[in-house]
Parts: C-alpha cells; structure tokens; sequence
C-alpha cells in the first residue's frame, strides 16, 4: 500500500516539472511586462533597465527558469510585482480563506447531493427522481456565474439575508463573534456553489443504487432473512458509495476551480479572486505561483481519490 | 411410503403473475408439488418455463407491486403466499435456505466472506460475536474448505468460483434450514467443479435430513442428483415422476423431445432432434388447451384434452394431457 | 484425405505480469503456452477446456484479434500471425469467427440486412441487389425467414440470433470458422437448432469448424478430432472415438467422468467411477504435471492419438 503511494508520489515528480516549465514559458510568453502602464510613466528609460535588471528580467530564461524552481523549493514564491509582498504570504492569507470556503462548500455539496441521490435511487421513476432529475437539468444547465449573480442578488440584495462582499465584517469582535461572521460571509457562495457541483455526485449514487438493487448479491441478502433496511444500508448503499468515494478527490479539487468564479462574484478574497486579479494585472509571480499550487493540488486530489479508492474496495486493495 | 409427516413443502394451485402494461400474466399456471424431507426434487426445464417463478414465490423474492401470487404453499402450518415481508424474514435463511447460479455475482464483492455466512447466523440465533466466527469456521470446514479460519477474512474476488459457491452453501445452510432451494447451483461452474458441489449438496442432505428443490435446465444433472423430477413447460408442470421412471420411460411428447435433443447419443453423427417453433413468451402464451400443441403440430387435434389435465398414468407418474398416448416423433411416421 | 487448411505451431500468447516499486515485468501469464495441432479442409477440430485453460485466446490467435507472442499460424502456407500477411493471403474473409453471446456480438443499431451485408460489403463488390439477394440467401441457409431482413437483433431470441451470427460468419464464403462457445447460452431444443445448422452448412459449403466449447456432449457430437486443453496446454489430442473410449492422461479422464450423464439406471456407477478418477487425480496428480504444475509434451501412443505423458511413462512404455 505505502509503496504503492510512494511510486505514486515519485511519478507525481516528472509530471510537476513538465507543468513547471509550461508554467514558466506561458508566463514569459504572456504579452507586456509587470512594469507596462504601472510605475510612473515619467521613469526613465534607464530606471525601468535597471528595474528589470534588478528582478534578473534579462537573464537568459534557462537561467531563470532554475532559479525560479530553486527559489520555489525553497518556499519563496517570488515577489509580486504589485502589492510588493511575498507571493508566498500573500497567498497564505488567501488560501486561509478559501480553505474554509472549500470546506463549507464540501460539506453543504455532500450534505445536499448524498440524501438525492439516495431518494432518486431508492424512488426510482417515482415523483422524488423526476423532480431530482428536473433540479439536476436546471442546476447542471445554468452557467455558474448567472447562478451566483442570481443568487447574490436574491439573497444578498434584496432579501439581505446574508453580507454580499468580503470576508468579515468590519465590527465583529471577539471569537465567536469573528467566527460567526466568517461563517455568515461564506454561507452564501458555499451553498451556491454546493448547489451547482451537486449533478455528478447525485447521479453517481442515484445510478448505484439503481445496478446495486438488482444484483443478485442482494437477492442472497434477502435470501439469509436480512431485514430490508439493513438490505439497502448496508449491502445497496455502501456498494453504492464506491463511484463517489473515486470521484471524490476529483470532486474536491473541481472546489478549486469553482472558486475562481464564486470568489470573484462575491468579492471574496480567496485564491480564486487572486488567480483572476493577477491575470488582469499581470502579475505573473502571483499567477505561475497560483498554477503550481493549483496543479500540485490537482495530482494531488487524483491521488487522494485512489488512495480512497484502495481502501474502500477490496478488489483493487494493493498488496 | 406417502407419510404426511415427511412433507416439507406442499405446493398447490399455485398462480404466480407478473404485471405487463397492466395486466398480470401467470408465469407458473397452477402448479402443485410436494417435498419431502431426504428427498432431491428437481424442477426442470427451459427458460421461460416458469421454474424460477416458483422459487421467487416460495421465498417471496418477488417484486410484491408487480406479482400476484395466489394458490397455497404450505410450510407446516404456515402458508407462505402472500406472507408478511417480516414473517418471510423469519423463514428465510431459518427455514429455507437458497443457492443460486453465479457464486461471484451472489456475493458482496466489497464483504468478508466469513462476515457474509455470519449475516445468516445474526438474525435467526443469539449467538455473539465470536460464536458466529466459529459457526462460521466450523461451517467452511463441512463445505470442504482448506484452511476454513484464513478463509473468513478473504473477499468473493480471492477465491476460486467453485469455492465461492461452497461459501453460498456454507451461507444456505448455517441455520440448518430443513428445505435447500438450488436454483441453477451449478450452471456457471466448470464439470469437474459441478461434480464435486453436487457431491457436496448431497452430503449436506444425508446429513441434515433436509428436502432440496433443484432448479435446473441441465437433464445430465438431473439424471445424476435428483429422486424425483417435474418437467416444466409454459408454466406448468407437464410430467412429473421418480427420476428413473422419467428416463427410462418418458411418456409427455415435450420431456421424450427433450431427451432426444441432448447431442449425447453414441457415436451417431446424424441431426439432433429439433423442436418445431418456438418457447411463446409469456404475453403470448396459450391459456386453453395443451400449450405444447403447437410445437407437434403433427398430432391431431382430438389427441389433446381440452383442458389437459395431470393425469396419473400409474403410481406417482404423472403426465399432463393425454395426447402422449397417441404421440410419434414426426420421422417415425 | 482432406488437406490441412490450418496449422497451429508452437503457439504461445503471454500476458506479462506487471508488480514491485518500479512496476516492471516479472513474470507471465502463459494463457497459451505451446499449442500445435492442425485442422483439415471442411473437418470440425473440437478444443475442450474448462475456463481458464487457454481455450478462448487460442481461437482469438488464429483468428487474429490476439497478439501472439511466439509460434507460427500456418495458412496455405504462410505464417499469418502478421497483419500483413493476413492481408497478403486475404485471411480476414476466408476466417470467421462465431461468438457465445450473440446479443453483444450484432450491432444492436443495425438492422440484419447491414449486420449480415458488412463483412460481403468489406470483400466485394456488389450491387445492391445482388447484396440483397446474397443476404436472403444466407438468411434462408439458416432457416431464417426473408422478412428478416428488415429487423433489429434485439426482435430475435438466442438461438435466432446465433443463426444470423452464423449466416454473417458464412456471407463472405469462409474455408475456417472459429466457433467459441456457440450454444452454451442457449436452450437444449435450440442448441439442437443451431448445432444442425452448422452441420449443414459445413456439408454444403465444406467449412472448417475449430468448435471451442467445455461442453464435452456437444463436442463430441460434432466433431471427428479433439484437443483437450488445461492450463494453456493440450493434455491429450486425437480422433473422437479413441479420446472418449480410451482417454489415457488422468485430466482427460477426470473431465470425462465428472460429465453428467442421463443414464439414471448406472447412476451409481458412474458416481462410483467418478469418485475413483478423482482420488486416482489427487493421488497421482504429481506425476502428470511438472514441477511449474504444467502438463509435460505430447507423446504418440497410438494411430491418431497422442497424449501428455510424464516422461517415466513413457520410458516404461518402450
């Protein structure tokens, strides 16, 4: 098992430096540099060489490139152009946030998805699976940002049940009393966004229900006098989990690029809100550093997935 | 020889319909049996034929809003048509216990095998925990299992099939159930694995007294297994007798087709017998008359009874209609 | 006597077993491991085997869907274990294959008119209505009726199906087909349907069948000569009557006796005799199989007959 995880990790590797060099040539290739249209445009020619000079922007790119990666092993992101911060505590702080709002989101999209994919497959053709499958068309169809916007609007503005920008609010204080407003500021984009990423989840187990029902180890079940319910706990449903237990990490990491809209919808300093910001500013020592992590976050769901994967079915349990 | 108090199973006038766009069609068309304890019954016939039908009804496997059951299936005195989902519970697994085809598909991939034969023990004994465990062991060991105590930690995919289907068998009969269904026990093994759990299925029975319905398609297991037999087409019971009796001497045309189709002969190489037409589906299946009169279509009318009856034509051999008396392969002229 | 239409030399198909830290190859699984045996023109060659044996990825070999790693395929002479030798001697249309489950094998999109058509459309060149024409033909050969034609693989039950799997393998005028498992999902009265069709078709078209089955009653039915195959080895191959009457390797006879017979009168017997081959088996069971468990090479012990012999057996025999 842990070898096998290993092995996995290594091959992780090979496949972090070939996203690192993509990375890194998108960012060289990107049109402009970080100085264009933002330090005084009364500079001097001869200030702007020396600036660039000073961030080693006419080295040759092999050489930055390894310098780059030397300085990112070593936790050093880089300086962001714009905020003149460290990239790497500017999105620590970001990352905070979003962690929680990912975790939210977590919890609301399962809390949601779970209790309908088991009514539709329990219930199925009845009236429960059609208006299920009904939600899941709409919510499956809907852009996200048309649905966030919606929702802002709907709940955020005219009902005014919940803050429609940042974090916390201004006056909170105490721990609880940060607390609750944390948690006030994030129920909103969580459930929102819960709702939207519910679709795969819901059929994944409403379909694993469905198989499960007629498989004939569940005939055997019944055969031995199992009481019904027990049947469908413990030999339809968990059977059933399996498919999502796999997507699972994929599902986790997909939080990831959701943020990016939501965050942005909802002024929500998070790493998604970062991502666009330093997109539109062109500050690509934030960007690249955002797409590694985004990335390693990536290879690392996969991996997670199958982990989860390995450990819930026997069948593909490594030895 | 015929002593009320060996009968298990008393099965009488049994309809069981399944639902198609609205209206029930009778899949098992008024059948009657009797099981016996010690005793091998074999229901034996093509699919379609209504034989699973049986089973499902017996054991109330069945899906209760598209399946009408009526007629009397007597278990002491308990008539299991129409029981309760609860008092079925109570049976199952206790009283009855059930095999069936595919060994790999009737276990839970993502379960112990061991856990899944101490399921049966959980709700029909007070046995704790550990108790079980040791059931259980004891249980593999009587089913010819090597290593019974490593073998109730493997899962379904680490076995072989043939000792997947010894752990459906250790599971059917954990709680000593007086009645063994088997329906297609061995369908989905290999010969030499078939052999050895019918040896097996036999031994069970020696040893616990119990009467098991044998379900099948395959007249070579029959031949090899069953004391009595009940040939089944369209739904009903078309001959039924001691197994020597029936292949020895056959009378109903559809059991004497049967026989002569089986590729066995000895070292002839001319055609196998064919059955003219084909098995009606269950939508078309005729309810008046001898359902199999159209497949001899060579044999007059007057042959058949009109409303064909199950006759005894001599001591517990019966036979449905009496167009036999008359009947002649279509090549004999 | 007929000419050999195929020759299976030495054939061997490895799967590779892939496991440690770096994943790299450390052992096969010899799913076929050095098969020979030779079919003549419009005879059925019978390959027994339980599952598991190897039976199956032999058919695919010869019929070319199965990456052969070692061992010659011989067609009119030449080794068409390469694709393009395959084309050279137009070995596609001349080999058809028929499969068990003749629900996944047609095309459940395509009316029967297509399903028969595409293997005719793929080696000639028709009009319309001569296609038309060939698949009423080949539909009537196996006793299907004409209007047929016009309807979809599910209208159609098992054995019907087969047929027309049977009329598609005949369109482009096959010399071999492989038949793997061809009536085991069917009905008794059915399977007697197809088996007949086959047979005529054999006679009037003189094809040659390798019939796959673990059915050994429909085997010997069908055909004149046998291989009996385990663990990716013959055990024991020649004519029907002498592997029936006399099987000499102790898997044969095992495999023999444990077939159910319908003989209800020496039921007893044969249990008796069962019983005797398998403690015979568990006794002796060493010495027919070597030290990797597989069975040794094929020695002749009679006209026609030859048999995987222990090499001390065949030291006494001389």
């Amino acid at each position: 098992m842990w070898k096998t995880v290993l092995r996995r990790v290594l091959i992780m590797i090979p496949q972090l430096i070939l996203l690192s060099i993509i990375v890194f040539m998108l960012a060289k290739m990107m049109p402009g540099d970080p100085f264009t249209g933002l330090i005084n445009p009364n500079s001097s020619p001869k200030e702007i060489a020396r600036l660039k000079q000073a961030y080693g922007l006419n080295d040759p790119v092999p050489v930055q490139y390894v310098r780059w990666i030397k300085n990112l092993l070593h936790g050093d992101l880089g300086q962001s152009y714009i905020q003149h911060v460290p990239v790497a505590s500017l999105i620590a702080d970001r990352a905070q946030n979003t962690f929680w709002l990912s975790l939210l989101s977590t919890i609301f999209l399962y809390g949601i998805a779970i209790p309908m994919g088991i009514s539709a497959g329990k219930h199925e053709g009845e009236w429960q699976d059609r208006a299920i499958s009904v939600f899941n068309y709409v919510t499956y169809a809907i852009p996200g940002f048309v649905f966030y916007l919606l929702g802002l609007w709907l709940f955020g503005f005219t009902l005014g049940w919940f803050p429609i920008s940042g974090t916390v609010a201004a006056n909170a204080s105490g721990f609880w009393g940060v607390f609750f407003s944390r948690l006030q500021h994030m129920i909103l984009p969580a459930i929102l966004y819960a709702i939207i990423a519910t679709t795969g989840t819901v059929q994944y187990l409403r379909t694993g229900i469905i198989d499960n029902k007629v498989e004939d180890y569940v005939k055997t079940a019944r055969s031995k006098g199992v009481p019904e319910k027990v049947v469908f706990n413990k030999h339809i449903l968990r059977n059933s989990f399996l498919p999502i237990a796999a997507f699972m990490g994929n599902t986790i990491t997909g939080l990831l690029g959701g943020s990016l809209i939501i965050e942005t919808v909802f002024s929500f300093p998070g790493m998604g809100k970062l991502f666009l910001d330093s997109i539109s500013q062109r500050d690509y020592t934030t960007l690249t550093a955002l797409i590694m992590i985004f990335g390693t976050l990536t290879l690392l769901g996969n991996l997670l997935s199958d982990i989860i994967m390995s450990l819930v079915d026997p069948r593909i349990r490594v030895k | 020889m015929d002593n009320q108090q060996n009968v298990l199973l008393d099965v009488e006038k049994l309809h069981t319909g399944y639902r198609l766009q609205g209206e029930f069609y009778d899949a098992a068309d008024g059948i009657g049996f009797t099981l016996k304890c010690n005793e091998i019954l074999a229901i034996v016939g093509e699919s379609g034929c209504g034989k699973s039908t049986i089973v499902s009804s017996i054991v109330g496997l069945y899906d209760r809003k598209n399946t009408r059951v009526e007629g009397e299936i007597r278990y002491k005195n308990l008539n299991l048509v129409n029981l309760s989902e609860d008092l079925f519970n109570q049976v199952r697994g206790n009283n009855i216990g059930m095999i069936f085809q595919d060994p790999m598909a009737s276990l839970n991939p993502l379960m112990k095998v061991g856990d899944q034969v101490a399921e049966a023990l959980l709700y029909h004994t007070d046995m704790n925990k550990q108790q079980r465990r040791d059931r259980v062991i004891e249980l593999f060991n009587q089913v010819g299992m090597p290593k019974p105590e490593a073998m109730y930690d493997m899962y379904p995919h680490e076995l072989s099939g043939g000792l997947r289907q010894r752990v459906v068998i250790a599971m059917a009969v954990a709680c000593k159930p007086e009645i063994i269904i088997a329906d297609e026990p061995t369908t989905a093994l290999d010969v030499t694995i078939q052999a050895q759990i019918l040896d097996l299925l036999k031994k069970i029975q020696k040893e616990s007294d119990s009467g098991i319905i044998l379900i099948t398609h395959d007249l070579g297991v029959v031949a090899e297994t069953a004391d009595e037999v009940a040939v089944m087409y369209a739904g009903q019971i078309v001959e039924k007798a001691d197994v020597k009796t029936l292949f020895t001497h056959p009378l109903h045309p559809y059991t004497r087709s049967l026989l002569n189709s089986i590729p066995q002969s000895d070292g002839d190489k001319d055609d196998l017998h064919v059955i003219q037409g084909t098995v009606p589906s269950l939508k078309n299946m005729p309810r008046t008359g001898d359902r199999f009169a159209a497949r001899i279509p060579w044999i007059p009318a007057e042959a058949h009874e009109v409303d064909p009856q199950l006759h005894e034509v001599e001591p517990n051999h019966f036979v449905r209609c009496t167009c036999w008396k008359t009947f002649h392969f279509q090549d004999e002229g | 006597m007929a000419e050999e239409i195929i020759q299976v030399k030495d054939l061997k198909v490895h799967y590779p077993v892939r496991s440690g830290f770096w994943n790299r190859i450390t052992d096969y699984v010899r799913a076929v491991d050095g098969v020979s045996f030779s079919i003549k023109e419009g005879e059925t060659y019978g390959l027994i085997g339980e599952s598991g044996s190897g039976k199956s990825t032999t058919g695919k070999a010869i019929v070319g869907v199965e990456k052969v790693t070692s061992g010659q395929i011989l067609y009119k002479g030449e080794d068409i274990t390469k694709e393009s030798v395959r084309r050279k001697v137009n070995y596609n249309k001349d080999v058809q294959m028929i499969f068990q489950d003749s629900m996944s094998s047609l095309n459940p999109r395509k009316r029967i008119e297509d399903i028969i058509a595409e293997p005719i459309r793929n080696f000639e060149n028709l009009t319309t209505d001569q296609e038309r024409d060939r698949v009423q033909e080949l539909l009537s050969i196996v006793g299907m009726p004409s209007d047929a034609i016009y309807k979809f693989p599910h209208e159609f039950s098992g054995g019907q199906r087969q047929r027309i799997g049977i009329a598609r393998a005949v369109a482009t005028n096959p010399k071999l087909i492989v038949a793997d498992e061809p009536t085991s999902a069917l009905d008794l009265s059915v399977q007697a349907q197809v088996l007949n069709f086959m047979k005529h078709i054999q006679q009037q078209y003189n094809i040659a069948f390798l019939f796959i089955s673990h059915d050994l009653g429909v085997v010997k039915h069908m055909s004149e000569n046998l291989a009996i195959m385990h663990r990716g080895r013959l055990v024991e191959v020649g004519s029907q009557e002498e592997i029936y009457k006399n099987p000499a390797h102790i898997y044969t006879k095992r495999l023999l006796s444990a077939i159910p017979k319908v003989d209800v009168e020496h039921r007893a017997e044969h249990a008796a005799r069962r019983r005797e081959i398998e403690r015979e088996f568990l006794q002796d069971q060493a010495n027919w199989y070597d030290a990797d468990g597989r069975v040794y090479p094929l020695t002749e012990v009679g006209p026609n007959h030859q048999v995987a012999l222990p090499k001390e057996q065949i030291r006494g025999g001389e």
